[in-house]
């Protein structure tokens, strides 16, 4: 029977799941001139569960529902970003959806079931939660991508990102049942990661548990987008409506981390120096693919979602050192990937407009002279993506090279400087298109007159610039999680 | 206020830069004035520090630090000798006259002309002052982004191929440095350059340090076979934009290697010392006859700069010979007193070259040689300028060219005669490009007519000149001042020269 002290422990959430009910009830009633104040109440709702679970804080990681659910300080961190940037991506969102008529109910309730799943994906305990929490954000995700269901290439973008996750997923459960069963060869079977941390010790059947950690691994990396296993990646992007794209390449990102942290460190900790050298092949894999096609890509959308695979690679490099540094550094890189891509979509959703995208590179052309202070915000978040200080993006880099040099991987280090520099290309060309080059003609480029989409996207691009100066707390925070 | 000069210096240009970009397109005569009343603050703030520093008493002075990143124990710490100062004083003094320089002729933009101008003034003040490593490397990197901006922005007909080149250049050798940097953080468990300076380190270590440290620098300076990118910037970047980097910019990459090769590996430094040397030499004979056959003014004087800048690399590095291999301290303060004498030098003589070629562009739209000829007859104040330029250009005695070249052959020639026939080489390729350039340039007869309708030189272009030229001629029959600011600093280096750290 669950006590009221585990219920306690999983207020924030018990609380969005009765919210998001009575958002869809509400929806339900509402007259369509009311609708739009859904905007509003999701928003608060999101705020409201950011504030629950920092003031429910625990000061060590506890457990409810007999280990099924941790609650420590690395998901307290993960589930506030999480929380954040989705509030974030619904603020941008709004005068898009106006202006494509999806201001409907469904994003709303879609989104808040995502955020759902990621709080559960990166407060895992057990192998059946990571698989609840993980198919609840992914089918919120299918359906979020197909939320302009009249429209070709969304409609075509789920479907890929449905067949290829559903795939995945195939593989991370059949992973699990592998992991499974070799817990009960020589021992007691168990689901519980923090009793699978020993199964290497014991299992008498070595070899498949091997098999399962590869099968999970899959499913990781399927998750993260690190190449081999990044073809949604690109589709998916340059088909969802831009809003889910920004929500799909920030909060799902922090999701993919603690979704690997979990299963990799809590579960699968004893074999680390087996799957460390997988990571390795997975970060050099995504480095070399996202940074290498990103650079012939015509599309800022489809450009951004290369960008993401070079990325997870990063991570990947930081997850690789296996160690709390490393996890430390993983971490700031996936919270500091979030803030990036939020901006950089953010810029994106503010200049598109009615029937007309913003989503190629060249509809950038001479955004300093139409609107400098938009290109200006581009910039910072070009850069930071980019890695060059003092922005954000580049101590993100540094903590994980870093953590690879500290965990003995020198030549994973000099490879991931050595993208970084071809993937500088691509990143100044987009700002060489916004500065250089003279407006389109007839161009009317300007950010949307929405003073809380102004106000937060700036905040959010200047966040960049701020916690490049002094990113410290943050690293600390990050840190201390990890018990350093 | 006055224990925080450092941090004044650094932060009044960056901060400034706020309000200039404030002042938006629409009122650009605002933005020009406030760029140069942050511009003259910021010189009056170094005037100060080279009265507070003590130039006898050596070491780092004036520091400041501050925890900034407390679980990876990285300060915020900022402090100077008199080589810094130096180099702060001449890049705030440069810092002036490319916005005067650029008062009218930036017509687009201005204030954002201005306000890049100011953010990177304040960014290379921080390089010169930072005593942690990271802090040093993340100043060193954040200086690509307004240069990137001026020249991609502002810059001539190929302005785009030339920022790319520049930005991806410079960032790829720097990337390896902080590979280098990261891996002494994990034998030190500290950025601080003061004690990765007394590091022991095996030869092996050292020689991949050394060569990840050589990369980044020796692509800064840029030394042969890794200056390819400096032409074309040159050539590309508008005329302030020119003048930072020849003047201010390229002295970033020596400057690192007294802060960082000297201390940190100066064992592989001494051991591959012959390398250095040789490919200084290469830059002084090679790139000087490169220079000779340019028809284009600026990229002659980009080449020009690349030979000038080989002196101080053969400065440095024959220091490392003559302590090592002779244990001669005295000639090889002598050599590296007149590496800094040269890239201070360097620094105003390379400027006025290029505001020169700035005034005749702005004039004629053309950098082209063959398109002038008989300027001297139109322009006789600009063409007394442009020959004293032109003189200190080739190291004429009496001129501050003359000094820090005579000093680092006086220092080679006791380390090897034929180091210093090659060296000396110079005074005669040098003498050859630019003497040739002013013949083609001015004198003769006007054979263009456009030449005939020049304008002599106006009062706000008199003044950068007249300004440059006090400098140059200051330095060339007086150069005790900056000797006796350096020399204590210099005496420090050469003795750390000595000591083996494996």
């Amino acid at each position: 029977m669950p006590t009221f002290n585990d219920i306690l422990i999983m207020a924030p959430e018990f609380y969005l799941v009765a919210a998001a009910c009575v958002l869809l009830l509400a929806d339900a009633f509402m007259t369509p001139e009311q609708r739009p104040q859904l905007h509003w109440i999701s928003i608060v709702v999101l705020l409201v569960a950011g504030c629950l679970v920092i003031a429910g804080q625990p000061a060590q990681a506890v457990t409810a529902f007999g280990g099924m659910f941790v609650r420590d300080n690395v998901a307290e961190i993960l589930k506030v970003f999480a929380l954040g940037t989705t509030a974030l991506v619904m603020v941008y969102a709004r005068p898009y959806l106006i202006d494509l008529k999806l201001l409907i109910g469904e994003f709303y309730t879609l989104m808040i079931f995502a955020v759902i799943g990621i709080m559960l994906l990166v407060s895992a305990g057990n192998l059946v939660t990571v698989y609840l929490g993980l198919e609840l954000l992914s089918l919120s995700s299918y359906a979020l991508v197909a939320l302009n269901r009249d429209a070709k290439l969304p409609s075509e973008a789920a479907i890929k990102y449905f067949v290829l996750g559903a795939l995945a997923s195939g593989m991370l459960l059949y992973g699990m049942s592998m992991v499974y069963g070799a817990s009960g060869m020589g021992g007691t079977p168990s689901l519980d990661l923090a009793s699978l941390h020993h199964v290497m010790a014991y299992t008498t059947a070595p070899k498949l548990l091997l098999f399962g950690l590869v099968f999970m691994l899959v499913g990781i990396g399927f998750k993260l987008g690190a190449a081999p296993f990044h073809m949604w990646i690109p589709d998916v992007y340059q088909g969802a409506p831009t809003p889910v794209t920004t929500f799909i390449a920030s909060g799902s990102k922090l999701a993919a981390f603690g979704m690997a942290y979990r299963l990799l460190d809590a579960g699968m900790g004893d074999l680390s120096h087996q799957w460390q050298l997988m990571l390795a092949v997975l970060a050099v894999a995504s480095l070399a693919i996202g940074n290498l096609v990103a650079i012939v890509q015509t599309n800022l959308k489809r450009m951004l979602a290369y960008s993401t695979i070079s990325h997870m690679g990063y991570l990947l490099l930081g997850l690789a050192a296996a160690g709390p540094e490393g996890y430390a550094a993983a971490m700031f890189y996936a919270i500091s990937y979030a803030l990036m891509s939020v901006a950089a979509f953010g810029v994106i959703l503010a200049l598109a407009r009615k029937g007309f995208e913003c989503e190629e590179i060249s509809d950038l052309k001479g955004l300093n002279q139409t609107s400098p202070w938009m290109a200006f915000l581009m910039l910072l978040a070009m850069f930071s993506l980019a890695g060059v200080p003092p922005l954000f993006g580049f101590w993100a880099k540094v903590l994980v090279l870093e953590a690879a040099i500290h965990a003995d991987m020198l030549w994973l280090a000099v490879v991931g400087v050595v993208f970084a520099i071809i993937g500088l290309y691509y990143y100044l060309h987009v700002i060489k298109v916004m500065y250089f080059d003279k407006p389109a003609e007839g161009s009317v480029l300007q950010a949307k007159p929405d003073v809380t989409l102004r106000v937060m996207l700036s905040l959010n691009a200047l966040s960049l610039l701020a916690l490049g100066l002094y990113w410290g707390p943050l690293l600390g925070w990050c840190r201390r999680a990890f018990g350093l | 206020m006055f224990n925080h000069l450092l941090s004044l210096l650094i932060w009044l240009p960056v901060a400034g830069a706020i309000p200039v970009l404030l002042a938006g397109s629409a009122r650009p005569n605002t933005a020009r004035w406030l760029a140069l009343i942050v511009a003259v603050l910021t010189l009056a703030a170094s005037l100060l520090l080279l009265v507070q520093y003590h130039p006898d008493a050596g070491g780092m002075q004036l520091s400041e630090s501050y925890l900034w990143i407390a679980s990876w124990g990285v300060h915020y710490s900022l402090a100077v000798d008199g080589i810094s100062v130096a180099l702060i004083v001449m890049t705030t003094f440069v810092g002036i006259l490319v916005i005067v320089g650029a008062w009218e002729v930036i017509q687009d933009r201005p204030h954002q002309y201005m306000a890049a101008m100011l953010m990177l003034e304040g960014l290379l003040i921080g390089v010169f002052c930072a005593t942690d490593a990271l802090l040093f490397y993340a100043l060193f990197e954040a200086i690509l982004i307004p240069m990137f901006i001026l020249i991609g922005i502002w810059g001539g007909p190929r302005r785009v191929y030339a920022t790319l080149k520049f930005f991806i250049y410079t960032f790829f050798g720097s990337v390896f440095m902080l590979i280098a940097l990261l891996y002494l953080y994990q034998k030190a468990g500290t950025f601080d350059m003061a004690t990765l300076a007394a590091l022991p380190l095996t030869m092996k270590e050292q020689t991949w340090i050394f060569f990840a440290f050589l990369i980044a620098f020796a692509i800064k300076v840029p030394m042969v076979p890794v200056h390819t990118w400096l032409p074309d910037a040159h050539v590309e970047a508008p005329t302030g934009g020119s003048v930072v980097l020849a003047a201010v910019m390229l002295k970033v990459g020596t400057y690192g290697m007294l802060r960082f090769i000297l201390p940190i590996t100066p064992d592989a430094g001494a051991h591959f010392a012959w390398l250095v040397i040789g490919l200084s030499l290469v830059a002084v004979v090679y790139i000087g006859y490169v220079a000779l056959v340019q028809e284009d003014m600026k990229k002659l004087v980009a080449y020009s700069s690349v030979a000038h800048m080989g002196f101080v690399t053969l400065g440095i590095f024959i220091a490392f010979m003559l302590v090592r291999e002779q244990g001669n301290t005295d000639m090889a303060q002598l050599g590296m007193q007149g590496a800094m004498v040269q890239m201070i030098s360097h620094g105003f003589v390379s400027g006025a070259m290029f505001t020169c070629i700035g005034v005749l562009y702005d004039r004629l739209h053309s950098r082209q040689i063959k398109d002038y000829g008989g300027v001297i007859n139109v322009m006789p104040w600009f063409g007394f300028f442009y020959v004293l330029f032109a003189m200190a250009n080739s190291g004429l005695p009496g001129t501050s060219g003359f000094v820090g070249e005579f000093m680092v052959i006086m220092a080679s020639f006791s380390a090897n005669p034929w180091i210093a026939l090659f060296a000396a080489f110079t005074l005669i390729i040098g003498a050859a490009y630019t003497l040739w350039l002013v013949k083609r340039v001015l004198w003769g007869d006007i054979t263009n007519p456009h030449v005939a309708d020049m304008k002599e030189i106006n009062g706000r272009e008199t003044f950068v000149l007249v300004a440059f030229a006090a400098a140059v001629l200051a330095l060339g029959i007086w150069p005790q001042p900056l000797v006796h600011l350096m020399n204590t600093s210099v005496s420090q280096l050469v003795q750390q020269l000595a000591i083996h750290k494996i």
